[in-house]
């Protein structure tokens, strides 16, 4: 795993000695192919040349970091207990960030790391950190974009982190809850994060797999007495922990429910004539409860960022028939290559229903203009989300910094709630003096009866910028304000962490913001649990 | 993912989009002091060198708003009547049955809607020019007004504000944008336009739709004409040109803002359906109006002809007079996202349905436009004259006459003044000032004539008639005249209200203490809000303008707390009280009046319906009076 990047160390995209792009390892169905648009639209995109290249920090020198806070007295009753624990500093600063643009490029000054392997361990080191006042940071896979697991620059106190990603254990059983991260993220940070999978139009978001959690916090452990499928025992308590953001204890157990695995899966294609065609069907698909397992539509520029992801062909054939669909969207169909966008699809579950829910989605998607594109663009647009992560690293390399953000909004604002943070990132990044376009695209990733989860991502080349950092968080902070003024949420997955804390008053009110803050103060008095994420 | 693009436009425009220092605007009384007339380009000059017909026939191919789908007209039509909100009223409508209610949205709808096209934009520049050319020496055009416009047009939906002084400018924006191949706006007009046979139609294929002028509280009529409007401005299919002063100002004054149709073009900025809006404030400035005579009669209360086509060709005898030239200064596009910067909360919105205003911004924006319109009019020699000319008593404008000597004087003391008050000037560079004078009398030789070193009113018909005047007769006639006068003041107005009413709180209050003049500033500020053009929520910037004017042309020495008249300062002082007087006279004589009080009669202006309706309005509005239904 890389500390300073996304994802796994084999794993990465790379310009080849002919100056092609490929992508290394053998994990992915993109691993080991060479990719030969990806150069021109990065040039394109950015401007980003191969001449000007910035490489990571690929070691990590003991002495960058921050000497650690100890506590010694805790330390030395803790070790008595034989839980695992280091004070590495390659360790202490791969616990301390997430996978947020900015964390990857700064430092930590947290002190010892745990290693927790099961409900008992967990207990006594919250019971021995009330005691001797040390502040604890839980810590699943590491995959937060929301500056969640950055230690508080106000705290003074011993901070130790609580690694708990090798509690999940391997079981082979589908939950059906697949979120992009899934390789990395874990089981407690799910809960603790409000977390949305891929696939939740079949499964439910974590709040509707969730059958029971045991969650310890200074007071002591939190747990229903049955595993009931529903209770109306007052406001469910499951709500307090979900979302909770390692504020009030660290998620040591959780039931799940679980499901066969599907019997048959089916990737699937749509091409829209415009974007706005292909939000219309998406709202039809919701209206008539008929969403397959997922289903994405991603605009004209991420079409085409798609495309330019294509592996090579291995035959004439291949690149003859590809000249052939091309010829027939664009001539004989009429539609605009620089206003087109796509709807990948993917159905899963027994054979036949499968193949007579595709049919309805598709006779949907021809009333909104829709061309079914093929099973074989809609499996790689799945891809995708797997390897976007490496490329932004790719991106990195080259002057380019990027991120995703993700709000949910109601059918009504759909539409103008992406055309308006795009247009305004641009004009951000304008204003702030980058010196190339943005990239600045969208893509509808979820479904629901009353609106859709929408995703978008911003990259810019900082060339020629003194500090792109801060004009990034600037864009990143514009981007936010822009997306509340138009009737989006905060948040629909990433969750509040620290990054937008700010706004959570206007969100939930203030006596919202009462009611929280008093469950806290009750759960956790002393602020064990203090890396200050969400109030 | 199918195949790959090469980028294309996009990319290299990014370096060329002008950066526009939009905030600048903001900053009141910023704008260049004297325009020089290389910064206007003279548009007919062109127009008598080639011929009309070619000119109408060129090709005419704009670069739209870039999103904007080639919809045309039935297309417009179809979305308004599908449109969600549109349904919801209908839906709403209750007493009929759904299709009947339909119907009727459909009619008003057909009443409404414009139909621009080509054909007609070309029927309207052939004639529009054949005409032009007549009335005007010149009609000049700001060609850097013009580039940022059609900049603003490729990046967001354009609004068009003009000032409306004649009727003659309902046509010149489309006119000059046709000339220089930027999209043809559609206009909104008044009903009883689209009433005059045959005009009527060709002005609605020339891109105007019509209101009606009472709408009251009809339901359906509101819901109709603001989807139509939002869909324009949404779709951006045409730049929406529109008076926000709401009609055309009798008096050449600024009228004060009218909100409806402001606050539906903004909407779908407020609501988050377009990511912004972009105002282009246009000033119209003529050196002699078209329908000066009729202007003042009907300020008297003689009714105004209906509009019909008859009527304009018995005015066809206009064609023969001459009427100088005319400015079009195209202001600087102005951003409505920055404006309101701060200013509003949209998010506000998120959990109501989306049609509800913010009617302080609207009004403040509404007043910040009608401003930048008068910042942008150029001010010409004759009405600083008219200035000059009312301030004499009206026996030696009658019957003395006035020395031309002494007027040309005070005519380039004035110029000074108005340039030391960062006016915009109309005086013509390279010719001499008294040439300048000589001909400016000549053209409005309708007013006043120059006769043996002095001047005279001109009083109409005064030569043929022999039968003595009633003295009602005599007072019309005077007041007539006068009243034109009046108008041709009010186009320099602008320029003095601030300092004026400073002076005048001076004046009145002979206090020099700073907060005592204040107050007082504010007072009068209040009291005529419904007769000039002030900002609101600007008061202490307003008065700190008018403190640092009146300093900067060495009228008054200012300290931190004191404000002392210098020995130099009088003449523009009292120039300045003067230019007011005629409006505190009016607003004390009509506020008598009401009160059942008697009073001495000073001025002309009090008989203008127009300063009557203010009156009211003022008063109504410091809640002095209220209105009962009858």
């Amino acid at each position: 795993m890389k500390w300073n990047g996304w994802g796994y160390s084999d794993s990465k995209f790379l310009y080849n000695k002919k100056g092609q792009a490929e992508f290394t390892g053998k994990r992915y169905r993109l691993s080991g192919m060479i990719i030969p648009g990806l150069r021109e639209w990065m040039e394109s995109t950015f401007g980003a040349n191969l001449q000007h290249k910035t490489p990571a920090a690929p070691i990590l020198n003991s002495s960058a970091v921050q000497p650690p806070t100890l506590n010694e007295a805790f330390l030395k009753e803790l070790k008595s207990t034989g839980i695992p624990f280091s004070h590495d500093a390659e360790d202490r600063v791969f616990r301390s960030h997430g996978k947020a643009e900015k964390s990857l490029l700064m430092s930590t000054k947290q002190s010892s790391m745990f290693f927790a392997d099961c409900h008992n361990d967990v207990v006594k080191i919250v019971e021995l950190a009330c005691k001797h006042n040390v502040c604890l940071m839980p810590y699943g896979g590491g995959t937060s974009v929301s500056s969640a697991l950055e230690c508080p620059p106000e705290e003074t106190r011993s901070i130790v982190s609580l690694d708990t990603s090798q509690m999940l254990n391997e079981s082979g059983y589908c939950t059906g809850h697949e979120p992009d991260s899934m390789e990395f993220s874990s089981l407690g940070g799910w809960v603790a994060t409000r977390a949305s999978g891929m696939k939740k139009n079949i499964y439910g978001n974590i709040e509707d797999l969730v059958v029971h959690i045991k969650m310890v916090t200074p007071q002591g452990v939190i747990e229903k007495s049955c595993q009931g499928p529903r209770m109306s025992t007052g406001p469910d308590v499951h709500h307090f922990i979900m979302g909770s953001e390692g504020t009030l204890g660290v998620v040591t157990e959780v039931t799940m429910k679980i499901r066969p695995m599907p019997e048959y899966q089916k990737y699937g294609s749509v091409v829209f004539p415009n974007f706005e065609m292909g939000v219309a069907c998406l709202r039809e698909v919701a209206r008539q409860r008929c969403a397959p397992a997922s289903i994405r539509l991603m605009d004209n520029e991420q079409f085409k960022f798609g495309h330019a992801l294509k592996p090579q062909v291995s035959s004439i054939f291949t690149s003859f028939l590809d000249g052939l669909k091309k010829f027939y969207i664009t001539k004989f169909k009429g539609f605009d290559p620089n206003r087109l966008c796509v709807a990948t699809l993917l159905f899963e579950g027994d054979r036949e229903k499968v193949l007579q829910h595709e049919k309805q989605v598709y006779d949907i998607a021809a009333k909104f203009g829709g061309l079914a594109a093929g099973e074989d663009n809609g499996q790689r647009g799945y891809m995708l989300t797997f390897v976007i992560a490496y490329l932004r690293d790719l991106g990195m390399d080259y002057y380019v910094i990027g991120e995703s953000f993700e709000t949910s909004v109601p059918w009504d604002r759909v539409l103008d709630i992406c055309r308006n943070v795009k247009a305004r990132i641009v004009r951000e990044c304008k204003d702030k003096g980058v010196q190339f376009p943005p990239l600045s695209t969208c893509r509808v990733t979820q479904t629901y009866d009353a609106g859709a989860c929408v995703y978008f991502y911003f990259a810019f080349n900082y060339r020629g910028l003194s500090d792109p950092v801060h004009v990034y968080e600037q864009v990143e902070h514009a981007a936010r304000e822009e997306i509340l003024a138009n009737g989006g949420s905060l948040s629909h997955h990433h969750g509040v962490g620290k990054l937008r804390k700010e706004w959570m008053r206007e969100t939930i009110s203030s006596v919202g913001m009462g009611m929280l803050k008093s469950v806290k103060d009750y759960v956790d008095p002393n602020n064990i649990f203090g890396n200050r994420n969400l109030l | 993912m199918l195949w790959s693009y090469r980028h294309s436009g996009t990319r290299k425009s990014w370096f060329n989009i002008n950066t526009r220092e939009l905030s600048e605007v903001v900053v009141i009384g910023s704008t260049a002091s004297l325009k020089d007339e290389e910064e206007f380009t003279d548009i007919l000059e062109e127009r008598r060198r080639t011929t009309d017909l070619g000119y109408a026939l060129r090709t005419f191919n704009p670069q739209p708003y870039k999103g904007a789908p080639s919809g045309s007209t039935s297309d417009l039509k179809k979305a308004v009547l599908e449109s969600q909100y549109l349904r919801y009223i209908i839906a709403l409508e209750t007493g009929s049955s759904v299709e009947k209610v339909r119907q009727e949205a459909r009619g008003i709808l057909e009443e409404m809607s414009h139909n621009l096209q080509l054909g007609f934009i070309r029927l309207m520049g052939y004639t529009v020019s054949k005409v032009f050319k007549r009335l005007f020496r010149s009609i000049y055009v700001n060609m850097e007004g013009l580039n940022m416009l059609q900049q603003a047009i490729q990046e967001s939906p354009v609004i068009l504000m003009p000032n409306h002084r004649s009727y003659v400018d309902f046509l010149i924006v489309s006119f000059i944008l046709f000339t220089y191949d930027i999209p043809i706006p559609v206009i909104a007009a008044g009903i009883p336009l689209a009433s005059m046979k045959v005009v009527g139609e060709i002005l609605r294929r020339s891109g105007a739709f019509f209101i009606r002028r009472a709408i009251g509280s009809d339901k359906l009529y509101w819901a109709v004409l603001s989807e139509y409007v939002r869909t324009i401005v949404r779709t951006g299919c045409a730049p929406l040109e529109f008076y926000v002063e709401g009609f055309r100002s009798r008096t050449l004054k600024s009228v004060v803002p009218k909100l409806g149709m402001m606050d539906m073009v903004l909407e779908p900025y407020f609501k988050g359906e377009v990511f912004d809006i972009t105002l282009v404030p246009i000033s119209i400035s003529y050196d002699r109006v078209v329908e000066e005579s009729l202007l003042a009669l009907e300020l008297l209360g003689v009714p105004k002809p209906k509009e019909s086509t008859t009527g304009l060709f018995k005015a066809s005898r206009v064609l023969q007079e001459d009427y100088g030239c005319m400015h079009v200064n195209f202001g600087r596009p102005l951003s409505v996202r920055q404006l309101c910067e701060g200013k509003i909360n949209r998010s506000e919105y998120n959990l109501i349905p989306r049609y509800r205003f913010i009617q302080d911004c609207v009004n403040w924006l509404a007043h910040l436009i009608v401003r930048t319109q008068e910042e942008g009019s150029l001010i010409s020699p004759w009405s600083l004259m008219a200035c000059l000319l009312l301030q004499a008593p009206i026996t030696t404008l009658t019957e003395e006459g006035l020395q031309w000597h002494g007027l040309t004087e005070k005519t380039l003391w004035l110029r000074k003044l108005v340039l030391d008050f960062r006016g915009c000037l109309n005086w013509p560079a390279r010719t001499p000032d008294s040439d300048v004078m000589s001909s400016t009398v000549a053209l409005h030789h309708s007013i006043v004539h120059h006769k043996a070193g002095r001047v005279y009113l001109v009083q109409d018909g005064d030569p043929a008639s022999q039968d003595p005047l009633s003295p009602e007769e005599g007072v019309m006639r005077t007041a007539a005249a006068v009243l034109m006068l009046v108008s041709y003041r009010n186009q320099a107005l602008h320029v003095f209200v601030r300092p004026g009413i400073l002076a005048t709180a001076i004046h009145i209050t002979k206090s020099t203490q700073k907060d005592e003049l204040f107050s007082f500033f504010c007072f009068l500020r209040d009291v005529f809000s419904n007769e000039f053009i002030f900002i609101p929520g600007r008061a202490s910037q307003d008065f700190d303008e008018a403190c640092s004017l009146l300093q900067k042309c060495g009228a008054v020495h200012m300290s931190q707390q004191e404000v002392t008249v210098l020995e130099t300062g009088l003449e523009v002082l009292s120039f300045l009280q003067k230019l007011l007087q005629p409006f505190l006279d009016s607003y004390q004589f009509f506020g008598f009046f009401v009160f059942c009080f008697a009073g001495d009669l000073h001025t002309f202006e009090v008989l203008s319906s127009d300063t009557q309706k203010n009156v009211l309005a003022a008063l109504r509005r410091l809640e002095a009076v209220t209105k009962l239904r009858a």
